[in-house]
């Protein structure tokens, strides 16, 4: 007879075996038999204690998505199961592969509301690429197996295994079999001959096209294919947030970002091209403000691993479905060779206005408070451009992203379909982890940051080099933003009361310094990026300051504010 | 866009859980599933699902993309009326003394061509099989007896076409299988 090991034994060494170095999460009652087995694998599989659940599951996060790995959690029944819910839904927008195990309550209580029982998988399936109940410790490898092979094929997404307490001591013989088929399931569909030749026409015969390049493009690791394609047929390249780095900043056919507070060059010229390609994007209605507006000039190409995504938000005139890398590997053989200096050219105008009117201000503002731009420029010139940047949410991530430049994939970590506050200190440490060889510089606000805060233990702990740039406004600025352009300035709820974060900070042993004024910001900047570990600087922001340019929710991509009362010239 | 009613069908493996996860689809979007019916199939392990729903095109098309879009979801089709061939069940209950008084009670259901499944003194009941008009109308016919119990199954269909696609479906998949 084989060997019987526990359910719990089972659940770590399929972990293992399936090439987990590193788990974020936190104990309890539901989940303690597993906890008492991981003991013995501390030489094999690190767990990182994290400060809150919702903590453990963005940590997972920043680390699959600096990694391409699938980042795992572990936590306990019933209020843990309900902390990683933020966590779970957000991974489940941005595409991010992840395995989040719950412990339950033992089979015979299921459904008698016994301590710290919730109905885990009722709850998660609406937010979940697939979420299952273990009752069985023979079915954990199983269901190991099947939850990696869902949560990192295909369009990634997080996978929920709930494991009854029984499951976790029973006993079972083990034979790891990883997965690689579900009937039901083909996340890699062969690409279709006959779309790639119409897809290649539609492309040789465009004057004007414009490539869209999301999250999709670093997921499949196309960033290449992705350069080869625009530079043989030339034509201009846009990337949403999620899909900044995938082509490099300086790149010159980098015509930049998309979105309501995107540059304005390519938003304007979406409708003014005659070829959208977009690939691995999902046409986000932060991307296309009023879609029956939306590209009215032009054919939509529409490459994409997820075929619910053709046609779901605007109306397509063809699709790849496939793997994006595959997919261009395959198209771009077909593609003509082309020149279209005339319609690169016509980003000049824009940029032009968009550099004169917009950045020169928030570079080089005339108050004595700094903004946020100014500050995300600065760091982002003193690491050469080559960390990876981690946003929390709302003026600090927009301003931060626009005025990163990024030259290495996987550049960027920020909560994009979600937009949660909160989400960046724990990707911020969950980055540094995967890619400790990488700088992490995380950019905040007053408001995210307080969210969840308690994670400075976490750094504490384990002496993660997080770089923490705290663009304190003592406003939740996004909203007041909104407050000051479409309420009439009424500030209802956002101006904060804060403390001494660079006390908090002294209190967990983190180096930090306050930056009041403009004159001691790049010393700071020099020493935070010079010091070995983490070090978090607050600078003093004007409150006043504002995201632009900015198309407003719902309105048409070309509408285009420069500042609070200046509309870009459409011609 | 023009609403009209569709029938869904969902081909899924055998797995706990997957009527919730096909119902929040419409709940999600705000449909009203009309009626709904869930089955073995004629395959070994593959569950039918037969939803029928007032909607747009549009709309449905996203819906069943996102049904399919599920781990355990083999298949989900979209079809309007005219592409199935469907019926429904219905019972009637109606106390026997009435329907005694009056002679015409056979005439109704020789013309609706409905059946009696049981007569007990108290009560008759009646099964109709049909579309949901043809029900409606033996219903609106029975009223006058007192209907005291009425239920209607929700619709089952087979497709008109010649293409078997689940078939094929598991074919692809099969072949997909050995290809590893
Ligand atoms: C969890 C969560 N709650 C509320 C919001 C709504 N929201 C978006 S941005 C924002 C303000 C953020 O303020 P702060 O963190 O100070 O950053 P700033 O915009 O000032 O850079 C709020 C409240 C959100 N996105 N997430």
């Amino acid at each position: 007879m084989k060997e019987l090991i526990s359910g719990s034994d089972a659940l770590i060494q399929s972990l293992i075996l399936e090439g987990t170095d590193m788990v974020f999460g936190y104990p309890g009652g539901s989940i303690m038999p597993v906890y008492d087995r991981l003991f013995d694998y501390q030489d094999r599989l690190k767990h990182i204690l994290v400060r809150h659940e919702q903590g453990a599951t963005h940590a997972a996060q920043g680390y699959a998505r600096v990694t391409g790995r699938t980042g795992v959690v572990i936590v306990t029944s019933g209020p843990a199961a309900t902390n990683v819910i933020t966590g779970l839904s957000d991974a489940l927008m941005d595409s991010t592969p992840m395995v989040v195990v719950t412990g339950q309550v033992a089979t015979p209580f299921l459904g008698f509301d016994a301590f710290q029982e919730t109905d885990v998988v009722g709850i998660t399936q609406p937010i979940t690429k697939w979420s299952y109940q273990i009752r069985r410790a023979e079915d954990v490898a199983w269901a190991v197996a099947r939850a990696f092979y869902i949560a990192s094929t295909g369009r990634p997404g997080p996978v929920v295994l709930d494991i009854t307490k029984d499951a976790q001591v029973g006993m079972t013989e083990f034979d790891y079999k990883p997965c690689n088929y579900i009937r039901s399931y083909n996340p890699r569909p062969d690409i279709k001959e006959s779309d790639l030749l119409k897809a290649a026409e539609l492309i040789n015969r465009a004057e004007r096209p414009m490539i869209l390049s999301g999250h999709g493009v670093m997921i499949s690791g196309a960033e290449a294919e992705l350069a080869e394609l625009a530079e043989k047929s030339d034509i201009p390249v846009a990337t949403t947030l999620l899909g900044l780095s995938t082509i490099p900043s300086d790149h010159p056919l980098y015509k930049g970002m998309l979105g309501m507070h995107g540059n304005i060059g390519p938003n304007v010229n979406t409708n003014r091209a005659d070829l959208i390609i977009a690939i691995g994007m999902r046409f986000d209605d932060r991307i296309t403000g009023n879609v029956k507006t939306y590209a009215r000039n032009a054919k939509v190409l529409h490459i994409d691993i997820d075929s619910s995504e053709f046609g779901k938000n605007i109306p397509v005139d063809a699709t790849i479905h496939g793997d994006a890398r595959d997919a261009l590997l395959k198209l771009l053989p077909l593609i003509e060779p082309r020149k279209r200096t005339r319609w690169l050219g016509m980003f000049d105008k824009p940029q032009q206005i968009e550099s004169e009117q917009v950045i020169e201000r928030e570079l080089h503002p005339a108050g004595p408070k700094m903004t946020m731009g100014e500050v995300a420029a600065k760091v982002s010139e003193a690491t050469g451009h080559r960390a990876i940047v981690v946003t929390d949410v709302g003026q600090n991530q927009m301003l931060s992203a626009r005025y990163s430049r990024y030259s290495e994939p996987r550049s960027i970590v920020t909560s994009g379909g979600l937009g949660t506050m909160g989400f960046g200190l724990p990707a911020a440490i969950g980055a540094k982890m995967g890619r400790p060889d990488r700088t992490v510089c995380f950019f905040t606000g007053d408001g995210g940051l307080q969210m969840t805060i308690q994670e400075l233990g976490t750094i504490m702990e384990y002496g993660t080099a997080v770089k923490i740039i705290l663009l304190n406004n003592n406003f939740l600025g996004n909203v007041r933003q909104w407050q000051a352009l479409f309420f009439k300035g009424r500030f209802s709820q956002t101006p904060l009361v804060n403390p001494d974060f660079v006390a908090i900070a002294g209190a967990y042993g983190i180096p930090a310094e306050n930056v009041e004024t403009r004159d001691q910001l790049d010393g700071a900047i020099g020493r935070m990026l010079g010091h070995d570990g983490p070090y978090l600087i607050n600078v003093n922001i004007d409150e006043t300051d504002m995201v632009f340019p900015m198309t407003p929710a719902g309105g048409n991509v070309d509408f285009v504010m420069l500042n609070q009362t200046e509309i870009y010239p459409v011609d | 866009m023009d609403e009209q009613l569709f029938t869904v069908t969902v081909f899924t493996e055998n797995q706990v859980g997957l009527l919730n996860q096909i119902s929040i689809v419409f709940t999600r979007r705000c449909l009203n599933i009309e009626s709904l019916s869930v089955s073995p199939s004629s395959i070994n392990g593959i569950h039918k699902f037969t939803i029928t729903c007032y909607s747009n095109r549009a709309m449905m098309e996203r819906v069943v993309k996102q049904i399919e879009k599920r781990i355990d979801v083999l298949k989900s089709f979209l079809y309007t009326d005219d592409e199935i061939v469907y019926q429904e069940v219905a019972l009637y209950k109606v106390p026997t003394p009435r329907l005694l008084d009056d002679r015409t009670v056979e005439e109704i259901i020789r013309r609706h061509n409905a059946r009696i499944l049981e007569i007990t003194r108290e009560y008759v009941i009646i099964e109709k099989t049909g579309h949901s008009d043809e029900t409606e109308s033996l219903f609106d016919e029975l009223k006058k007896y007192d209907i005291r119990q009425f239920v209607r199954s929700g619709r089952v269909a087979v497709t008109k076409s010649p293409e078997e696609y689940l078939t094929m479906y598991l074919e692809e998949q099969e072949c997909r299988l050995n290809e590893l």
